[in-house]
């Protein structure tokens, strides 16, 4: 097979960014993607099997058949996890990752959100710690990863961001009417409501029309394309180029070394099933956090006996995502107006300075509510099930808001990814093995954030509430999984250094969410944006056409 | 003088109603209409299944759970995604039989209302892991897409008061139909 300059493994947020960063500066590209490549019209509207319903299985992979994972409980029991179960911490597998099928929430982190450890001091028993980089270094970063992926909202409404060199692209789309209730609400309270930033068109942009408004959005595809992801924004243009080709359904095995620990390239399946090895001058692998970890872990060889860049026992730690807490109110009037993305408003009040608390989290309403979505959602003394049940349907289903966010989880060492012993998927590739549990400190944020989304909703006119707060006994990932390789400055306490190469190999990158040393209090997607095309524009920049600059 | 209704060709939604109302008739007439036809259950346990579902969402002003097709979705899905819990539903409706005939004397589908509410009231009792099962997927079946055979006519969406199909004109696919994953 001939030999390229960079083969990506993974086509989502990270490696849709990076192949076009270096497509465009002149590198011969093999970007490798596991999943299918689907298109506007797969949305399908199929409210049981799309990515985030999954009761008939995901709608953008991976499939249930032969891609286990196992998921060891806080007794310590191993148990077999299939893709379309909740507790897989699926994202997904296809051409886009993640942005084909997200709700596009697109927020900057905060500056603190870069240096938790010096803001709050790190918890007994916590891994917290500051990134090797900062807010600044990544602001023209965020920048362009917003006006080339395209992101609508307003932070006019907000002290609470840091600077930034200009206002977003695109406006708000219009208020639905849970903003319309909510944000008087905030303003009583003293709070700073704000438009939340999308990767949503709201006016034509990049050659695409806008958001329709319609109830099929968060956890589908978008049947207007107006939902803006990896694969319709970078990923065309990286094709364009010439310089870069699109392996579809082909699944990377092994980071291949030689003898002098450089990368040469990737062995992966082909969509026929056949082993294949692509030969590269460089490596990146973008595959999400579990699956960037489980790739390293499973590069095995004489040098690098315990997975690549493994050396100190790193990869696959700090394993994170969010703690998702919150309140559900009931009002007496009509609260729903099904106009899409439903996702409107947001406080970002409440992501730092609380004394006593290390962070907390924006706090925002829910996305549009599928009727089966419903169902368990009622008042409390609701029965569940017979005819009250059906007429608390009837009586509830437009008269509710949900607000939540997405406490920023502290870290622990524990949370981690390893290899399972014994399970493997249907190529005998070993499956990704998750365990442990994020600080329980975590835990007493997301309380303390229900409770003042509890408050906002009463101060809306909620008649009655249910607070949402869990304290989940598992790490909680999911599709907003960071952390497995993390960035940072010492090689034994971190993965990759702060362009985002191995600290082991120096022609290998991993440059997707794995990176992130805490993954701040906002949805991930637009910093996993921002990273790649800050690591890119540092590997393209090193570039001298067989090598790196010295 | 009233219009000629006769000569007034049926639209296409009066049709689907003069065609539930037929098929509903013919239920009545001889016990189902669609005996032979499951894809998995007995006609024995889709008529037991019926009682289930039926307390689980039973009809007032609109259809309940086997009136808008949840049976078919289950039976559907027990060979399609749902094949792992075939040995569920075999015990648990062969369970739920045997209870009834030893308090009523009885197969569920021919018990009163108040004691079909009695039974199920007991099954969920006694053998939580399957009515919870039986309740999931009579939920899903009810309140989820058409496509999969449940939610007959959108009927639980029009219900909540939504619009069906979501957004007028911009319907690409037919909701009933597509690939039952």
């Amino acid at each position: 097979m001939k030999r390229v300059n960079a083969v990506i493994v993974g086509a989502g947020a990270a490696g849709g960014i990076v192949a076009k960063q270096l497509s465009t500066a002149g590198l011969s590209v093999v970007l490798l993607e596991r999943g299918k490549w689907y298109t506007a019209n797969d949305c399908r509207k199929d409210d049981l099997r799309n990515q985030r319903t999954t009761v008939l299985g995901n709608a953008f992979g991976p499939e249930d058949e032969g891609n286990p994972r196992v998921i060891v409980d806080a007794n310590n029991v191993p148990r077999i996890i299939l893709p379309s179960e909740g507790g897989y911490q699926n994202n997904a597998a296809c051409v886009g990752g993640g942005t084909l099928s997200y709700g596009a929430m697109a927020w900057r982190y905060m500056p603190q959100d870069f240096r938790m450890k010096s803001t709050y001091g790190a918890p007994e028993g916590s891994s917290l710690e500051d990134w090797p980089i900062s807010y600044d270094d990544l602001e023209p970063y965020y920048d362009k990863a917003e006006y080339e992926i395209g992101v609508s909202g307003d932070y006019s409404g907000t002290p609470f961001h840091g600077p930034r060199s200009r206002p977003l692209p695109m406006p708000p789309l219009p208020a639905n009417r849970e903003f319309q209730i909510l944000e008087p609400a905030a303003k009583r309270l003293g709070l700073h409501p704000f438009h939340i930033p999308m990767a949503r068109n709201s006016v034509p942009y990049n050659g695409r029309g806008p958001c329709m408004r319609c109830r099929f959005c968060v956890g589908f595809a978008c049947e207007v394309d107006a939902k803006n992801g990896s694969q319709n924004t970078v990923l065309p243009t990286a094709l364009a180029t010439g310089n870069c080709e699109l392996r579809i359904e082909s699944f990377a095995q092994q980071v291949l070394t030689d003898d002098r620990g450089r990368a040469t390239g990737v062995a992966y399946i082909d969509a026929n099933g056949h082993l294949q090895q692509q030969p590269a001058d460089i490596v990146i692998v973008s595959a999400c956090a579990i699956e960037s970890a489980r790739l390293l872990l499973n590069s095995k060889s004489r040098l690098y006996p315990s997975g690549l860049g493994n050396r100190y026992d790193q990869v696959g730690r700090n394993l994170q995502g969010h703690h998702y807490t919150g309140a559900v109110g009931y009002f007496n009037f009509d609260t729903y107006d099904d106009v899409g993305p439903g996702a409107s408003i947001a406080v970002a009040d409440y992501n730092h300075g609380t004394p006593g608390l290390h962070g907390g989290g924006a706090i925002c309403n829910e996305f549009i509510r599928l009727p089966i979505q419903m169902v368990d959602r009622l008042p409390a003394n609701t029965p569940r099930w017979g005819l009250a049940h059906k007429q608390a349907m009837r009586a509830n289903y437009k008269r509710t808001i949900a607000v939540m966010g997405p406490t920023q989880q502290i870290p622990s060492a524990d949370a981690r990814v390893t290899l399972d012993p014994s399970v493997t998927d249907k190529w005998g590739t070993p499956a990704a093995r998750i365990s442990g549990n994020v600080h329980p400190h975590t835990f007493d944020i997301g309380l303390v954030q229900a409770k003042r989304a509890e408050a906002w909703l009463k101060e809306a006119g909620a008649v009655g509430t249910a607070i949402n707060a869990g304290r989940p006994t598992i790490v909680s990932s999911g599709q907003h999984q960071a952390g497995t390789c993390r960035m940072g400055t010492d090689p034994k306490a971190s993965v990759v250094d702060r362009t985002c190469r191995l600290h082991d190999v120096d022609n290998v990158f991993v440059i997707d969410s794995s990176v992130h040393v805490t993954n701040g209090g906002f949805n991930p997607a637009l910093t996993i944006m921002a990273v790649a095309y800050f690591a890119s524009q540092s590997l393209a920049s090193n570039w001298k056409g067989t090598g790196f600059r010295s | 003088m009233p219009p000629d209704t006769k000569s007034i060709p049926l639209t296409r939604r009066q049709f689907v109603v003069a065609g539930a109302i037929g098929s509903a008739a013919a239920l009545i007439g001889c016990k189902t209409g669609r005996e032979g036809n499951w894809e998995f259950f007995s006609e024995d346990e889709s008529q037991t299944l019926t009682v289930l579902c039926d307390q689980i969402i039973p009809a007032d002003d609109y259809p309940s759970a086997s009136q808008a097709g949840v049976l078919t979705y289950i039976d559907r899905q027990l060979k399609r995604h749902y094949r792992r819990h075939q040995p569920a539903y075999r015990e648990g409706l062969a369970h739920t039989e045997t209870l009834s005939t030893t308090h009523f004397g009885q197969l569920p589908a021919v018990l009163t209302p108040p004691q079909q509410l009695e039974l199920v009231t007991a099954l969920a009792q006694q053998d939580p892991a399957f009515f919870s099962l039986v309740r999931t997927h009579t939920m899903e079946g009810y309140y989820g897409s058409p496509r999969h055979g449940g939610n007959r006519d959108a009927v639980s969406w029009r219900m909540l008061g939504l619009g069906a199909p979501p957004v007028l004109g911009r319907s690409q696919y037919d909701l009933e139909k597509g690939s039952a994953s």
